[in-house]
């Protein structure tokens, strides 16, 4: 069978099955997205997924602007967690220009990167639940990503696409109620997380609709370049934040959660541990924030760091590498740079091509809810309609990172 | 039959209709409140105090609704389909005994439609139609989603009313009539079935949860795969017979819980209670009670749908025909073995 066109037999008089497009405005696919499934009876035959519903073009996009404004392309990605989109860029673009970062930068960028996770993996765990048909987790749970919203609205005004930090640190140190926020954060989460695994976990009928469901070896998984939580679930321990440290990640003492057989159960029991250790990375950071001198926010490199508007309106310097940044005049080195950092769904890489322009000459996102979704018909093939369904959901196609 | 007979029928069957409707409609705002209690959310709040004529505007909303009818579909079977669920819906009240024969002005007068003596037959013939509404509706749809929930729908209720008719026959063994008011009448005080039929009573739960398609059965309407089910194409008032009808079945089935199983109007003390009160009074306060195990029962019905999560497909159908239906057997065994036992020495 050609996978890539999409076959329609509903006009077929000998055909026994039934073509079913699941998509794009489907509520299931929690995006926007296609796949055309032939059906018999609830199972499925075979299915085509068809994407590019939302593509915006995003690499063409990014030729065009300078550094700094490519950003709020990177929220747009990804945007159950935007920050680790924006801290991904940031880096990869402090790699090219060499800049080093103070260990106290390095902190609250874990802490926020860690926050988006924990947000991330809200999201798909309580769409499991969803889609299982326990609507309560999903809504129980999800008053949290508010709090940590609330979070992000107090450190950068945006809660969404919170086009968070700089090139070279962040915009203004985080305020204390920001702090507070934080602090509040880790004391509440772990009671209403526990209550959400009291509430799954163990439920014979979560595990059975779950459980052995959708299995994928670690094989297979490396084949189709799977990575993040779907390739640990399957029981490789590859996490970007352990075999690259980035970001001082090297500084903290955290587990990588892995499973065995790769179903949906073990995927969900591994975003909800890696939840735990996400809480644990937080508090380690905010205790390490204490040793290190208060109020740096951002690296001492005033040609690269887009300075406040008071220093812009007041100081001739400031005015000037404000204007050159701006216009994309940094002298940044011609280079090929390829960093990446563990997105929430996986390795989510930046490839960025200078040739000294005042833009990009090439810039190409690894975006793993992309790759990921690869796999997805063929997985389906011999399934269940309804398995199909909660396997989408615990893969968490987002549809911004699938099509960029 | 004298004219007063039938008028005094026709205000208790209007009555009786009044009540249903008046329950469903507010069981879709318990149903948002008792949700928002149990995930932490504040519920419909805004039309009225506490939300309390949100059903009202719900109502209201679904009669302004624009009706579309899709062009490629059946359009008579497409108006039949939540007709049928609402009547079939409503007619299951007809011989449920709402309580005791009620004395007003001299005139008895009993708190139930009618006594048929197969009453219990009856209420099954009622539910198994039911299953014609959600059917024809997702046929005439033509609709794929439709299709497959009106499937998932009909062998659903098919298996599940094999299992739910085993349960009734160990308590029919125990009652000895099918009438539902001598059922009633042989649980006198705090002689409830559930107490002989403990075991019955939860196959006979789960199989109503199933029978009315509510969670975790609710695979015909199970909104993330098949978007609104067999009302996916349904718009204003005919979604509204749709809505309406799974409120008034869980009434339905509330009550036929109560009935068969928790001595419907009977309550511990019942008889000082019917000298204390009269023979006014004491009925109505029996109804009262009645009504209160009803509103248990629908409460938990709601608490079930918002704690776990649904079954799949085949799992729903194994447990229907490999779990219930041998558990259910092994329940009439057993009840005959033990009545043979003590009605034999």
């Amino acid at each position: 069978m050609n996978h890539n066109q999409p076959v329609y037999t509903d006009n077929d008089p000998q055909s026994e099955l039934v073509t079913l497009n699941l998509g794009p405005t489907h509520p299931a696919t929690h995006g926007v997205f296609q796949n055309v499934l032939q059906l018999d009876g609830e199972r499925i035959v075979s299915g085509v997924s068809t994407i590019g519903y939302i593509h915006r073009a995003f690499e063409k996009i990014a030729e065009h602007r300078p550094f700094y404004q490519i950003t709020p392309l990177t929220d747009r990605l990804n945007y159950c967690s935007s920050p680790i989109n924006n801290m991904g860029w940031h880096m990869t673009v402090e790699k090219l220009l060499n800049i080093t970062m103070p260990k106290r930068v390095d902190y609250l960028r874990v802490i926020i990167m860690e926050l988006a996770r924990i947000s991330d993996h809200i999201i798909c765990n309580t769409i499991i639940g969803q889609d299982t048909g326990a609507t309560t987790t999903f809504l129980y749970l999800f008053q949290f990503r508010e709090h940590i919203y609330e979070i992000y609205e107090e450190i950068c005004g945006a809660r969404l696409t919170t086009n968070i930090g700089r090139i070279g640190g962040f915009e203004r140190d985080f305020n204390e109620i920001a702090f507070a926020k934080i602090n509040k954060f880790l004391k509440e989460f772990p009671a209403a997380l526990k209550e959400f695994e009291n509430l799954l976990n163990r439920n014979r009928i979560f595990i059975d609709r779950t459980a052995g469901v959708a299995c994928v070896t670690p094989e297979q998984a490396l084949s189709y370049s799977w990575s993040g939580p779907l390739l640990r679930a399957t029981g490789v321990d590859y996490d970007v934040r352990v075999s690259e440290p980035y970001s001082s990640y090297g500084d903290f003492d955290f587990e990588v959660p892995v499973g065995t057989s790769g179903d949906i159960y073990d995927r969900y029991l591994v975003r909800n541990e890696e939840m735990w250790q996400s809480l644990r990375l937080i508090q380690q950071a905010m205790d390490k924030l204490k040793n290190e001198p208060a109020g740096i926010f951002h690296a001492d490199v005033p040609e690269f760091y887009l300075p406040a508007k008071e220093e812009v309106y007041n100081n001739m310097e400031a005015l000037i590498y404000h204007f050159k940044i701006v216009m994309g005049e940094i002298d940044a080195p011609k280079a090929e740079v390829y960093h990446a950092v563990e997105g929430g769904n996986g390795e989510l890489g930046f490839y960025l091509i200078n040739d000294g322009g005042r833009t990009p000459y090439r810039l190409h996102f690894r975006r793993p809810s992309f790759i990921n979704y690869q796999m997805f018909a063929h997985m389906s093939e011999g399934m269940l309609l309804s398995d199909a369904i909660i396997n989408m959901s615990s893969m968490n196609i987002i549809a911004g990172e699938l099509d960029a | 039959m004298d004219i007063a007979f039938v008028i005094e029928k026709f205000v208790l069957v209007a009555i009786i209709f009044g009540i249903s409707l008046v329950i469903a409609m507010y069981s879709t705002y318990a149903e948002r409140k008792v949700a928002a209690f149990l995930q932490d959310r504040l519920g419909p709040d805004r039309a009225g105090p506490a939300g309390m004529f949100q059903p009202l505007a719900d109502g209201l909303k679904m009669f302004m609704k624009e009706e579309i009818i899709p062009s490629n579909a059946s359009k008579w079977l497409f108006m039949v389909g939540p007709g049928l669920a609402m009547l079939t819906a409503c007619i299951g009240t007809a011989v449920i005994p709402w309580g005791s024969d009620i004395t007003i002005g001299g005139r008895v007068i009993p708190l139930q439609v009618t006594d048929i003596n197969v009453g219990l037959l009856y209420i099954f013939g009622v539910v198994s139609l039911g299953v014609y509404g959600v059917m024809i509706g997702g046929w005439a749809s033509n609709n794929k989603y439709s299709l497959l929930s009106a499937i998932r729908a009909a062998s659903q209720n098919i298996s599940y009313e094999i299992a739910m008719g085993l349960s009734i026959i160990a308590l029919l063994l125990v009652t000895n009539t099918l009438s539902l008011r001598e059922i009633v009448e042989g649980q006198h005080g705090w002689r409830w079935n559930v107490l002989y039929q403990p075991f019955g009573f939860i196959l006979f739960m789960v199989c109503s949860f199933a029978e009315t398609n509510r969670a975790p059965f609710d695979l015909p309407e199970c909104e993330t795969e098949l978007i609104g089910g067999y009302h996916t194409e349904y718009s204003s008032m005919k979604l509204g017979f749709y809505l309406f009808a799974e409120y008034i079945n869980m009434f339905v089935s509330s009550a036929v819980m109560a009935t068969l199983y928790f001595g419907g109007y009977n309550y511990p003390g019942m008889d000082t209670m019917a000298v204390w009160l009269g023979p006014t009074w004491a009925p109505l306060f029996g109804m009262a009670i009645f009504f209160v195990k009803i509103f248990v029962f629908i409460f938990f019905f709601m608490w079930v749908r918002w704690t776990i999560p649904r079954f799949r497909y085949d799992q729903l159908m194994n447990l229907g025909w490999k779990v219930l239906i041998p558990l259910a057997i092994a329940n009439i065994v057993v009840t005959a073995v033990v009545i043979g036992i003590i009605e034999g020495f």
